[in-house]
C-alpha cells in the first residue's frame, strides 16, 4: 500500500506492507532510525514520537494508520541546527549512557514541558513512567527535565 | 609576538566531560546495530526450540525454502567448519543437532527480503521432535543423566568432581572450618533467575566481501573473542572474519555469548548478500544468557562481641544448558561468599550445574550479587543475635589491606571497607514523610490504591565487594595504538565496546591527557586495525584501556622525540598477572587470584503497605571505593543504573520457568524498574587509588548491583520483621503482618 505522511515538516511518501507498524515504516523505509525497536509491544517507549500532537509509542501505530497524518520524531526536535533545550540538556546532565532509549526520552520529556513549563518531580516520573531505561537509574534523566524546564 | 587562540579544553582525567557521543545520541543519529542498512540486503530469521530437552529426529526445509522471498534455509549440515562454539568452552551448537538442551535453542536459520516473509518462513520449517525428560531442578542435577557427556569443563585445572551435570565446583577451606564461637545463625537463602534486559536487542549485519570473507557489524563487549569464535565455525581464518562494534543498546554481561554473528555470516556467506538480524524481545529473553538463579546455605559463627570465628557457606548455581561463563561465575561466588570481612576459618563450597532451565552466564556483578545477598542477611541476623548495631558489626569486622580472604590471597591494594562503611553511615536519612500525602509517594504509587495506612518503614544496610579484572590467571590484557600526523593532531585505536558505560571518554580522557592536546580522535572500533582490548566486563575495561592507551600514548611521543616524523604504535597493556586456585584448597597458587577489589556501602530507606504486599524504595545513600573517578559524572551515572538493576532484582525481576520453558518473555511480564519505582541515590565517591592501576582507576559499574539488592532487602526486612530469604521478593512474603 502506499501511504503519505509529512515527517519532521517534510512530505513523504512510502510502499508499505499492510501489517508494518509505523516505527518499521519510519525506520526502514524512510531512513529514520531514531525512534528505536527496543520491546515493539507498546512497553518501553523507546519508539515515542508525536503523531498530530500527540506522545504515541510508534510500533502500536500501523504506518497505514498515519496515512494523511503529520508526525513529529526525535531527529525533527533540533531547528536550525540547534538542539531541542531537552536535547541539550541531556547531553549536559550525563542523561545519556548506551542512549538506546535517549530519542524516546527526548520525544517524551519535549512533549511533557509544551504541556506543563514547570512539571513537579512527581509530574516528571509520571510523565515518564511509560519510558524504560536500564542505564542511568532515571536520576540523571530528571535532573536533566529540570534543567530543560528551567530554560 | 602573536598571541595563541585559546585551545578548546575538552576532557581530561578526572574531569566530567561530556560524552563524546552524547549530541548523536539525542538527536537519533547515532547508529545502533539494528540500525544498520546496506543495499539489498536480506533479513534472517532464527528458527528456535519450543522444547527445554528432545531429541531431533528430523529437519525438512523444503515447504520453507519455497515460500515467497526466501532465500536460504540453513541446518546444521551447512554449517562448514566447527559445529560448536563457546565463549570458553565450546560446548554449544552453532545449530542444534541431534538434540536441543533449552528452550530457544537455535536450530534453523532463514533468510528472506522482508522479516515478516522470514519470519512466515520460519513457521514452515518442519522439526520433527521427540521431547525428552528435561532437567529441571538444580538439586537433583548431579543425580540425572548427563547432558554433556564429554564433560567440556573438565581438564581445565578445576577439581574433579564425578557428578553428572557439574559445570564446576569450588571448595575453599581456611583454617579449621570446624571453629566454633558463641553464636551461630543460619539461613538459606535464594535468588530468581535476573535477565539484562537491555534495551537495544540483538542485532546486526553480516556483509560478504566477495573473496570469501565476511564483515559482522554487531553490537557485542569483546570483538575479537567473537572473531575467535565465529572464523573456526565458517571454516575461515580470523583475519577473513572482520567484526566491527555496531552502536550497542546495554550489555551488562548479556552480549558476552554471541547472538546473530555466526548465523548472519552463515546466511550472508550462503546467499552472497548482505542479512541483517534483528531480534524481537521475546527472542532476546530466549536468546542470550541470564544472571544465574542460585540457592546458598549459610552459617555463621561469631563470638559474643561480634568478631566473625567462622563461616560455612554452601552455594548451587543453575547454569542452564551450556557453559558459558558458569566456571568463572562459580569462583567469584565462592570468592566472595563470606564478605568484604576478615574471617580466619571457613569452608566455602560452590557448585554450578547444567539443566535444561534457560542458559546462564555474565551479569553484572556476576556471582558476587548472589552471594552478597546471603552474606549480608547473615551479617543483619548476627547482629539480631547479638544485639549490636548492624553498621558497628560491619565495622568490627571490616576487612582492610594487608588482611587475608578465606582465598589465602592478601589485600596488597586498596579496599576501603570500613571507610565506605562509615561516609555510606554518615549521610543523613530523610525523615519519614507525614500522612496523608499524594498517593503517587505511596507503595503502589499511581495505582491510588490506599491512604497509607499499612505502612511501614524500615532502614537496611549492606556492604559488598567484587573482583575487577579477569582472574585465575587468564592473560588478561588490552591493545592500543596510537598514530602521530603531521599536521599534529593523533589518531587512537582501542577495540575496547562502548556499550553505554563511557569507555570511549576514558579513552578520549587519557590520551588527551597524555598527548596534552584536544586534536584527536577515538577510530571505530573494529578487529581490522587494532589488537584486542579484552572484554568490556568484569568492571575491566577502564583500568584496562586507561591502561593500554596510555603506555601507547607515552611510546608514541617518545618514538616522536626521536624519529621527528609521523608515528604509529601499538602497545599491550598487562595487569599484574593472578595464577590459579588450588583445585584440592582453593587456596591461591601465587600472590593473588583477583588482580584487585572494590567496594561499596549502601544505605536504604523503605515502605511496605503490610495490607497490599507493595513496596516502596524511599532513598538510597551510598558511598563507593572507586579508585580515582577518570569521569565522576559518568560514576555516579554507572552507579546509579547499577543500583537501579540491583532493585529490578530485589523487588520484581524474575525470569520465570515451568518445565525448562520460560513464561514471562517481554516487558509485559518481565518487570524492569521505571521512573516511578527508582528512588533518589545520593552517591559519595570514595577516592583511594589502586597502586596498581592506571592513575589509581578501579572498575565502578558492578560494586553497586552487588550491593543494592541486599541493601533494600535489609531495609524491608527491617520493615517487616520477616526473614525474606528469597529474591525477588513476593507481595505474599511482606503482606498480613499484625
Amino acid at each position: 500500500m502506499n501511504v503519505r505522511l509529512t515527517v519532521n515538516g517534510e512530505p513523504h511518501e512510502a510502499e508499505v506492507w499492510e501489517g508494518e507498524s509505523l516505527l518499521f515504516a519510519l525506520r526502514e523505509r524512510l531512513g529514520l532510525p531514531g525512534s528505536k525497536n527496543a520491546c515493539e509491544q507498546g512497553e518501553c517507549g523507546s519508539c515515542s514520537v508525536l503523531l498530530d500532537d500527540r506522545l504515541v509509542c510508534s510500533c502500536l501505530v500501523l504506518a497505514v494508520q498515519a496515512d494523511g497524518h503529520d508526525v513529529v520524531t526525535v531527529e525533527g526536535l533540533a531547528e536550525d541546527g540547534r538542539l531541542h533545550r531537552v536535547q541539550e540538556a541531556f547531553a549536559a546532565t550525563g542523561a545519556v549512557q548506551c542512549g538506546f532509549c535517549t530519542p524516546g526520552f527526548v520525544v517524551a520529556a519535549a512533549d511533557l514541558l509544551e504541556h506543563n513549563a514547570d512539571p513537579s518531580d512527581d509530574e516528571i516520573r509520571e510523565a515518564l513512567s511509560g519510558n524504560l531505561c536500564r542505564c542511568t537509574g532515571y536520576a540523571k534523566i530528571f535532573d536533566a527535565v529540570r534543567l530543560a524546564a528551567s530554560q | 609576538m602573536t598571541v595563541p587562540a585559546e585551545k578548546l579544553r575538552l576532557g581530561r582525567v578526572g574531569e566530567s566531560a561530556r560524552r563524546t557521543d552524547a549530541v548523536p545520541k539525542v538527536t537519533g543519529e547515532f547508529a545502533y546495530s539494528s540500525d544498520a542498512y546496506a543495499a539489498g540486503m536480506l533479513w534472517g530469521r532464527t528458527v528456535r526450540s519450543p522444547h527445554a530437552h528432545a531429541r531431533i529426529r528430523s529437519i525438512d526445509v523444503s515447504e520453507a525454502l519455497a515460500m515467497p522471498g526466501v532465500h536460504a534455509v540453513l541446518t546444521h549440515e551447512d554449517v562448514p567448519g566447527e559445529k560448536r562454539y563457546g565463549l570458553e568452552f565450546r560446548d554449544q551448537p552453532v545449530l542444534a543437532f541431534d538434540r536441543v538442551r533449552y528452550f530457544g535453542e537455535p536450530v534453523v536459520v532463514v533468510a528472506a527480503e522482508h522479516p515478516e516473509q522470514a519470519r512466515r518462513a520460519a513457521d514452515r520449517v518442519r522439526i520433527e521432535y521427540e521431547p525428552l525428560e528435561p532437567i529441571v531442578d538444580p538439586e537433583r542435577a548431579t543425580e540425572q543423566e548427563p547432558l554433556h557427556p564429554d564433560r567440556p569443563t573438565m581438564g581445565h585445572g578445576y577439581r574433579d568432581d564425578p557428578r553428572p551435570n557439574v559445570v564446576r565446583s569450588l571448595v575453599i577451606r581456611r583454617g579449621d572450618p570446624d571453629a566454633r564461637g558463641d553464636v551461630s545463625v543460619s539461613g538459606v537463602y535464594e535468588l530468581g533467575i535476573q535477565d539484562q534486559a537491555f534495551l537495544g536487542p540483538e542485532s546486526g549485519l553480516a556483509v560478504p566481501d566477495g573473496e570469501g570473507g565476511v564483515d559482522v557489524y554487531v553490537a557485542t563487549q569483546w570483538l575479537h573473542v567473537d572473531r575467535d569464535q565465529v572464523a573456526p565455525c565458517l571454516g575461515l581464518r580470523p583475519e577473513q572474519v572482520r567484526i566491527h562494534l555496531a552502536g550497542v543498546g546495554g550489555a551488562f554481561g548479556g552480549r558476552e555469548d554471541l547472538s546473530m554473528q555466526i548465523h548472519g555470516a552463515l546466511l550472508a556467506l550462503h546467499t552472497n548478500r548482505p542479512v541483517k538480524i534483528v531480534y524481537d524481545r521475546q527472542e532476546s529473553f530466549v536468546g542470550h544468557i541470564h544472571r544465574h538463579p542460585a540457592k546458598i546455605w549459610a552459617e555463621h559463627r561469631a563470638t559474643r562481641d561480634g568478631k566473625l570465628v567462622c563461616i560455612r557457606v554452601r552455594i548451587l548455581l543453575d547454569g542452564g544448558a551450556y557453559a558459558s561463563s558458569s566456571t568463572a561465575v562459580t569462583s567469584n561466588a565462592a570468592s566472595f561468599a563470606c564478605g568484604p570481612y576478615a574471617v580466619e576459618n571457613a569452608l566455602v563450597e560452590s557448585t554450578c550445574v547444567y539443566t535444561n532451565n534457560p542458559p546462564c552466564g555474565a551479569m553484572r556483578g556476576f556471582g558476587a550479587v548472589q552471594s552478597c545477598f546471603a552474606h549480608e542477611a547473615q551479617m543483619d541476623k548476627l547482629a539480631a543475635a547479638l544485639r549490636i548495631d548492624p553498621i558497628e558489626l560491619r565495622l568490627r569486622n571490616a576487612l582492610a589491606p594487608g588482611d587475608s580472604l578465606p582465598t589465602g590471597q592478601r589485600i596488597t591494594g586498596t579496599l576501603p571497607v570500613a571507610d565506605v562503611i562509615r561516609r555510606c553511615a554518615e549521610l543523613p536519612v530523610p525523615e519519614a514523610e507525614e500522612l496523608p500525602r499524594d498517593p503517587i509517594r505511596l507503595p503502589g504509587g499511581a495505582g491510588n490504591t490506599t491512604r497509607g495506612e499499612g505502612v511501614r518503614r524500615g532502614v537496611g544496610f549492606a556492604v559488598g565487594f567484587k573482583n575487577i579484572g579477569y582472574s585465575e590467571g587468564f592473560d588478561d590484557y588490552c591493545t592500543a595504538r596510537v598514530r602521530l600526523l603531521a599536521d599534529g593532531s593523533a589518531e587512537v585505536h582501542c577495540a575496547a565496546a562502548e556499550v553505554g558505560q563511557g569507555v570511549a571518554n576514558v579513552i578520549l580522557q587519557t590520551a588527551r591527557t597524555e598527548l596534552d592536546t584536544d586534536d584527536l580522535v577515538l577510530a571505530p572500533a573494529t578487529t581490522s586495525s587494532v589488537g584486542s582490548a579484552g572484554s568490556a566486563s568484569a568492571s575491566r575495561m577502564t583500568w584496562m584501556a586507561a591502561g593500554a592507551v596510555r603506555e601507547a600514548c607515552r611510546a608514541a611521543l617518545a618514538e616522536r622525540e626521536r624519529t621527528g616524523g609521523e608515528v604509529d604504535v601499538e602497545r599491550v597493556y598487562r595487569h599484574p598477572r593472578t595464577t590459579p586456585f588450588d583445585p584440592e584448597t582453593g587456596q591461591v597458587t601465587g600472590e593473588r587470584a583477583h588482580v584487585a577489589y572494590a567496594c561499596a556501602a549502601m544505605r536504604v530507606v523503605a515502605e511496605v503497605d503490610v495490607e497490599l504486599g507493595l513496596t516502596r524504595v524511599v532513598w538510597i545513600g551510598t558511598a563507593q571505593d572507586v579508585g580515582r573517578a577518570v569521569n565522576p559524572q559518568a560514576v555516579e551515572g554507572q552507579i546509579e543504573g547499577g543500583t537501579a538493576q540491583g532493585l529490578g532484582l530485589a523487588l520484581m525481576e524474575e525470569v520465570q520457568t515451568r518445565g525448562g520453558l520460560i513464561t514471562n518473555a517481554s516487558f509485559t511480564d518481565y518487570l524492569v524498574p521505571t521512573t516511578l519505582d527508582m528512588p533518589p541515590v545520593e552517591s559519595v565517591l570514595v577516592e583511594d587509588p589502586e597502586p596498581d592501576a592506571p592513575y589509581g582507576v578501579k572498575g565502578v559499574g558492578e560494586p553497586p548491583t552487588v550491593v543494592s539488592t541486599a541493601a533494600i532487602l535489609s531495609a524491608l526486612r527491617d520493615a517487616t520483621g520477616r526473614e525474606l530469604t528469597r529474591v525477588p521478593v513476593s507481595f505474599d512474603e511482606v503482606v498480613g503482618l499484625d
